[in-house]
């Protein structure tokens, strides 16, 4: 029962391809839209459970994507190890980081982790021999799953979907667990927490590696299926978009997460038309969001339908004793 | 060698002049509001750019400076009014991510009035440059060195001498016994998100000169002053002035002697070595608790 949402969300997703065959709509889109919520997901346990902003969370994306990238094509790697590879750098890198990070709070933490995002940036884009420079690599070979060589959109689609399901399901069972449970204390007092026998600091540095390792899972896929990359996919910008899914969608809910990426992936894709609106509207948004509705469009939309719903009841009952 | 080192002390020192300028306007909002305001930069292009569209338009320059300075002023209120007054007591998240939204839509703004073209203004006393002790100097320079000298000389007088100086150092110290005492917060932060917009116009407008601007030019300064502002120790107004200037002078010291092209990431990694060991800043209270 607890895991009721999810069966429906894989029910939809599952179902999706089969409604709209060959619409280019659900499978191009809805990969990038999968992308996005395996990023989403995975920042939402730092910054919602956890309470700790990352404004440089492009920077593990990117490290996977580069880590598949690299070896697949330089050193002639399978495609699976790559992503095995990237996903343990990514983790690795994490860890170590974390505990200098995240002793810094606030605007201090914002600081550092955004100076992480630029330096892992200004890497990709000078570190030439290796990453190719701001020109990118190409010719990144797709992802071959002992044997089968993943090939097409609609192949694509299934995979993605097939990933972010997991990654779902993996984040919705570690936040009913112990460390979620120890996760949402630090958020709510870091003080109390300790009192209470947590350890703080194992707790943030296990949110911060799984997301960073979540983020290079993406990009690892995001480097095969596009077979290509560039820096330009890990900028700032993209920093900045990520936090926009987590907090669209509402702080500390997976489906939260899910729906804000998805619904961030619809809205760059219809502001295409708009293209010069684009930041205007996507500025306005983080605004309106944050000011009116700070707990997020999922979470802020459930509780407006639970108060609409009594207030409907209450009326309805009062009704019926006049 | 000598002479190397000179000239890139003097571009450092210009460079670092103007992050003193945006990370005093960082400091300006943190002392009064706690928020750090992420379109600190966004200011010093909007400042840039209304001077550059004024100037075009046949204002005199001088003129054109002014009218830019207290149009930004003028964005700086409506940001206060519409995006943080209804957000008080947010948490440091929410505000964060608030500003960043502003950032973003000023940028849009400006994308949809100059569209994604380069401008710059004339420098202000011609571009001969001067040859001083085996360096070259633009005359720009010197404006900026001596505009960011006056102005901060200013805003410390500011602080120190007058009443709604002193006012606005009592809102950060604590806000409710500010507001006990017969300060009105609300007024002091609008005239801190004033003062800061008006000090970035001022800061994008002396450099328009020197490099290109275009709708995206304040990000970088933005963060850079904002490094100024980390390094400095976070509400210390003269703490984030000498953070830029360091923060300047480093990085065209690596530009020089290292990559011009790892110069941001040699300003950055500056930065999170001193957070990660002197976690207040280089000039922050030390017993300042930081949440």
């Amino acid at each position: 029962m607890r895991l009721a949402g999810f069966y429906i969300f894989a029910a939809v997703v599952a179902l999706l391809p089969v409604l709209f065959p060959d619409n280019y709509f659900v499978v191009v889109v809805g990969t990038s839209a999968g992308l996005h919520v395996i990023l989403a997901v995975g920042l939402n346990l730092l910054i919602g459970y956890a309470g700790q902003i990352s404004l440089g969370h492009a920077a593990f994306f990117g490290l996977g994507a580069y880590a598949s990238a690299i070896l697949s094509t330089r050193f002639d790697w399978p495609s699976l190890l790559a992503l095995v590879a990237g996903l343990i750098a990514a983790g690795l890198i994490a860890w170590v980081f974390a505990r200098p990070i995240l002793r810094l709070r606030g605007h201090y933490l914002a600081m550092a982790t955004l100076g992480f995002g630029i330096i892992a940036h200004v890497i990709m884009v000078q570190a030439t021999q290796w990453t190719g420079g701001p020109d990118g690599l190409a010719g990144i070979p797709p992802l071959n799953l002992l044997g089968w060589q993943v090939d097409g959109d609609l192949q694509w689609y299934g995979v993605i979907a097939a990933a972010m399901l997991l990654v779902v399901w993996l984040s919705l069972n570690l936040v009913d667990s112990q460390v979620g449970r120890a996760l949402r204390a630090v958020h709510g007092s870091e003080f109390a927490a300790r009192m209470m026998g947590i350890d703080t600091a194992r707790t943030k540095t296990q949110a911060f590696v799984v997301s960073a390792v979540f983020a290079a899972f993406a990009g690892s896929l995001f480097a095969h299926q596009q077979a290509f990359v560039s820096p330009d996919s890990f900028n700032l910008t993209v920093s900045v978009e990520l936090v926009t899914m987590v907090v669209l969608g509402g702080l500390a809910s997976t489906f939260g997460a899910v729906c804000g990426a998805i619904a961030l992936t619809l809205l760059q894709q219809g502001l295409v038309v708009f293209e010069d609106y684009e930041m205007l509207i996507h500025g306005a948004l983080l605004m309106a969001v944050m000011i009116f509705m700070p707990q997020g469009l999922f979470v802020g939309l459930t509780q407006a339908a639970h108060r609409l719903g009594s207030t409907l009841a209450r009326s309805k009952f009062r009704r019926s004793l006049d | 060698m000598p002479e190397q080192l000179f000239q890139f002390l003097v571009t450092g020192i210009t460079v670092g002049s103007l992050y003193a300028l945006v990370g005093l306007g960082f400091a300006l909002i943190y002392n009064a509001s706690d928020v750090v305001n992420f379109a600190q930069g966004e200011f010093v292009m909007l400042g840039a750019m209304a001077a550059i569209a004024l100037q075009n338009a046949g204002f005199p320059l001088f003129l054109a400076a002014i009218v830019a300075t207290l149009l930004t002023v003028g964005v700086g209120l409506l940001l206060e009014r519409f995006a943080i007054e209804p957000a008080v007591g947010a948490s440091v998240v929410s505000t964060i991510i608030i500003t960043i939204g502003a950032a973003i839509f000023l940028r849009g703004v400006a994308l949809l009035l100059w569209g994604k073209d380069f401008y710059a203004l004339p420098p202000f006393s011609g571009d001969t440059p001067i040859q001083l002790g085996g360096a070259t100097v633009l005359p720009q320079s010197l404006w900026v060195l001596g505009v960011t000298v006056v102005l901060v000389l200013l805003v410390r007088a500011f602080f120190n001498r007058t009443l709604p100086g002193k006012a606005l150092l009592a809102c950060s110290y604590n806000r409710v016994a500010a507001q006990a005492v017969g300060i009105n917060v609300k007024v002091m932060l609008r005239l801190a998100y004033g003062l800061s917009a008006g000090l970035g116009a001022l800061a994008g407008i002396l450099i328009a000169p020197i490099t290109f601007s275009s709708y995206e030019a304040g990000v970088m300064l933005g963060l850079k002053g904002f490094s100024a502002a980390i390094v400095g120790g976070i509400g210390n107004p003269m703490g984030a002035v000498a953070g830029g200037l360091l923060l300047g002078v480093l990085e065209a010291l690596g530009a020089g002697f290292i990559s011009s092209g790892y110069k941001d990431a040699i300003a950055f990694l500056f930065v999170l070595m001193v957070l990660f060991f002197e976690p207040t800043g280089l000039f922050g209270h030390k017993s300042a608790e930081r949440v």
